[in-house]
């Protein structure tokens, strides 16, 4: 074990860049691929597991699924659903920082980080935050570290939090224009209404609540609609949740816009997919600029999340004065600038 | 253990020139009222809530609006004076313990909130917004901001930010960091940025929760948006009493083993218990070596239902007495009792220390029998309140400052009480911050290399170390000052 560290540590000075990869599930995303492979999925394994106390502590190249129903046998999950997309480590689910449909409600990835153990440029072992719950000893640095894109280092170990799998779960469908839907969304999350994901895509509006027995069959009479069957249900949530559904297939490119839940449909050609209450919407091709725009004008930003044309970045460019910020981070961690070049911003 | 390094001094360098430029140029970019410089109105500024460091600075700044803030900044930042902001002062780890020599930014004037939305449940508010006063604001629209801290009633959203403040609720409904969308930052330079947005997930580095909890020394805030929460329909509470402490502890995890995440889930040992007691008259049980509190909320069935589970889970844990809130009056009379166990203990001492580390739950019976033990080493009584769920321990450690060095050995207590939240994988802070008080344990719970890189992660966005210089993270020295007093790694 101790090898792999120190294999990873001799391929880090030798100061070229690398390209850190897990199970490669991820390949499409963010910037363009530079650097020889450095494969995290040696260093693999649970390191720690206490279900009374909320935490699990894994290596970095530990599967994703692994990590998973090892919690699942203790009736305890990863609230935010980070997606696979196939063979998903763990290290690579942090660095991508990627969050699926129940994340509106229960909070992002980086909400259940609890601590990191990081290689950096230098190739030092750092450990950051720890396996509790409440601590603010030091910058927040293992949630800086969730969703940098492996620009900051060399992800070793992951704490996270985890959550008790709710006790009940039901999906129910509605007929409804998207205006509607997003009325309707932002109404019920005003309320103390179990709410859990939600989908909307051509005049039908998906929703799953989850919680205790009692809250999901009271919300159920109150909010009506058609009830589906548990096995079509789960297939549905975890088929969004990969992005295995028709909506995903094809080379269309694939943008994700990130807006403030209230935002009014937006009016952009190409299909679009709404989920996290009105806070996610999917859109299928498109002009960059454009789709830029609109999703500023809406208050959020757009990401070209799969496919389509790169060259002019894959996340929205940030003011001068973050991106200064950003340098600064970046050439800390990582001096010589080993760790997946330009697959964040192409200025680092 | 030296002294505090700062005790309150007479005149703050009446004559130095450097402060007579100072206060010249701040008073052209200030209305006379907005600049304080005379000792005995700096006085009031001279601590947060951890009284036993003391300093004067140079000048108090009030502004009334950004582009002041931005001004006191650019002065301070040419003239390379550090500025410490401040919220509403109540911070139990000095992170707003002055800087001598330099200025004071108060934030106190930026009392409004500038929009509720309840369709998008959020707020935007100025940083001197009280915690509480958000709650009360957007209480007609059934909403309310979650996090609690048991300052809630003066403690500010700026304040709140810095420290990423937690509170009894927290282990369901999460810290500042969970609840906050997005802060208007001035850095020390007077730029203003904005970080974070009101949609979710923002593109590049997570600079928000580098900002939260941050001790105000990488930026002003300026704004602070935050999530608002539907307010549950109803919360009923179980207080249960325990003949020890590991019993106690039991039930807490026999809880989280069911699959329960209580509203809030508080323990409090015997000598806290009867501080409070005597205080709010909660009905606690005096004669167990510990109570608990969880609580439930939610739709009345689903309240119902929680509070049978976990009073049958009490039961088998061991509980030898269980009471069930049957009115919200008296809910919440059991929480004033655990809310004001801070004061309620400043009633049976002259002075106390808070202590704030967080451990793993099943270290908990060491780490109070150590506790226990320590109190007798160093002759100091120590009561415990703990916040069950996420295992953050408030030991509170009573002294008399007048006695001849029994605040050195509260100190002491103190530190030994850090080093052994260490120890067991905890943390020395799970929600007071590090400030000036447990910046020497820092030594202990980081190598020298994560130190260097908590500085590096500072001078990214303060590259001349002027905003609230000296907190939270510790240089080189103080660690090798700290390890020849023999407990630093």
């Amino acid at each position: 074990m101790s090898d792999r560290i120190e294999e990873y540590r001799s391929r880090i000075l030798e100061r070229k860049p690398l390209r850190l990869r897990g199970g490669g599930s991820k390949d499409f995303y963010g910037g363009p691929l530079a650097g020889d492979v450095l494969d995290t999925r040696g260093h693999s394994g649970i390191v720690g597991y206490e279900p009374t106390e909320l935490v699990i502590t894994a290596r970095a190249g530990t599967p994703l699924a692994e990590l998973e129903s090892t919690l699942a046998a203790r009736r305890q999950v990863l609230a935010c659903e980070p997606p696979h997309f196939g063979d998903a480590t763990v290290g690579g689910a942090v660095a991508a920082g990627l969050s699926g449909p129940r994340r509106a409600v229960a909070g992002s990835l980086r909400d259940y980080v609890l601590g990191v153990k990081l290689m950096d440029g230098e190739g030092r072992e750092l450990n950051f935050g720890g396996q509790v719950m409440k601590n603010v000893a030091g910058f927040d640095v293992s949630r800086l570290v969730t969703g940098s894109l492996g620009t900051l280092g060399l992800i070793l170990e992951v704490s996270l939090k985890v959550m008790p799998l709710p006790v009940a779960e039901t999906t129910l469908r509605f007929e409804m224009p998207q205006d509607k839907a997003l009325d309707a969304l932002n109404g019920w999350g005003g309320q103390p209404v179990p709410l859990a994901a939600s989908c909307w895509q051509d005049t039908v509006l998906t929703l799953r609540l989850a919680g205790a027995q009692a809250a999901v069959r009271a919300a159920c009479d109150k909010l009506g609609g058609e009830r589906i069957a548990e096995t079509e249900a789960a297939g549905f949530w975890s088929a969004l949740r990969e992005q295995t559904t028709d909506y995903f297939a094809g080379d269309a490119p694939l943008w994700r816009l990130s807006v403030p839940s209230v935002a009014p449909p937006l009016d952009l050609p190409g299909p679009q997919l709404i989920e996290w209450g009105g806070a996610q919407r999917w859109l299928r091709g498109g002009d960059a600029s454009r789709v830029r725009e609109a999703a500023a004008k809406a208050g959020g930003h757009a990401t070209l999340f799969r496919g389509g044309d790169k060259s002019s970045g894959v996340f929205a460019p940030l003011p001068p004065a973050l991106m200064e910020v950003h340098r600064r981070l970046k050439q800390s961690f990582d001096p010589y600038g080993v760790f997946n070049p330009g697959r964040l911003y192409s200025e680092f | 253990m030296s002294q505090p390094e700062q005790s309150a001094g007479t005149a703050p360098d009446a004559a130095n020139p450097e402060r007579e430029a100072l206060l010249a140029e701040l008073a052209r970019v200030l209305p006379a009222t907005a600049l304080l410089s005379a000792a005995e109105d700096l006085k009031p500024y001279e601590c947060d809530g951890l009284t036993a460091y003391r300093a004067l600075p140079w000048a108090v700044a009030l502004p009334q609006n950004e582009e002041q803030v931005v001004a006191v900044l650019k002065v301070c930042h040419a003239r390379q004076v550090p500025v410490v902001a401040r919220g509403a002062g109540t911070g139990l780890s000095g992170g707003a313990t002055p800087v001598a020599q330099g200025v004071v930014l108060s934030l106190a004037k930026f009392m409004r909130i500038l929009q509720i939305d309840p369709l998008a449940r959020l707020a935007r508010v100025q940083p001197g917004v009280r915690n509480q006063a958000i709650s009360e604001a957007v209480a007609p629209f059934g909403l309310y901001y979650a996090p609690d801290p048991s300052s809630q009633i003066a403690c500010t959203i700026g304040g709140n930010v810095a420290e990423n403040s937690g509170g009894v609720h927290c282990l369901k409904y999460g810290l500042t960091l969970h609840n906050v969308l997005k802060v208007r930052v001035a850095l020390m330079n007077g730029e203003v940025v904005e970080i974070g947005s009101h949609a979710l997930d923002d593109p590049g580095y997570d600079l928000l929760a580098l900002m939260i909890g941050s001790e105000g020394m990488l930026g002003v805030v300026l704004e602070a948006t935050v999530k608002l929460t539907p307010k549950p329909r109803t919360a009923q509470v179980v207080m249960a009493s325990f003949d020890s402490v590991i019993d106690a502890g039991n039930a807490v995890a026999a809880i989280i083993a069911a699959g329960i995440i209580p509203a809030g889930l508080e323990m409090m040992d015997k000598l806290a218990t009867a501080a409070v007691e005597d205080f709010v008259h909660a009905g606690y049980d005096l004669s167990a070596a510990a109570i608990l509190l969880a609580e439930s909320d939610g739709t009345a069935e689903e309240v119902a239902e929680e509070i049978a589970t976990m009073s049958a889970l009490l039961e088998k844990s061991g509980a030898r007495q269980l009471r069930i809130s049957q009115s919200e009056a008296e809910r919440l009379k059991y929480w004033a009792g655990r809310k004001a166990a801070f004061p309620a203990v400043g009633r049976i001492t002259p002075d106390y220390l808070c202590m704030d580390g967080t451990i793993p739950r099943k270290h908990l019976s060491h780490v109070l029998t150590r506790i226990a033990e320590l109190s007798e080493e160093f002759h100091l009584r120590c009561a415990n309140v703990f916040h069950a769920g996420d295992g953050n321990l408030h030991p509170l450690i009573m002294f008399d400052a007048r006695n001849p060095g029994e605040t050195e050995r509260a100190i002491a207590f103190g530190a030994k009480i850090l080093e052994l939240s260490v120890d067991v994988g905890g943390t020395i802070t799970g929600e007071h911050g590090v400030g000036v008080e447990k910046v020497k344990q820092m030594c202990v719970q980081f190598s020298r290399e994560e130190l260097e890189a908590f500085h590096a992660v500072k001078a990214a966005f303060d590259p001349l170390t002027l905003l609230n210089p000296g907190k939270a993270v510790p240089y080189p020295r103080h660690c090798s000052e700290y390890r020849l007093t023999g407990s630093a790694r």
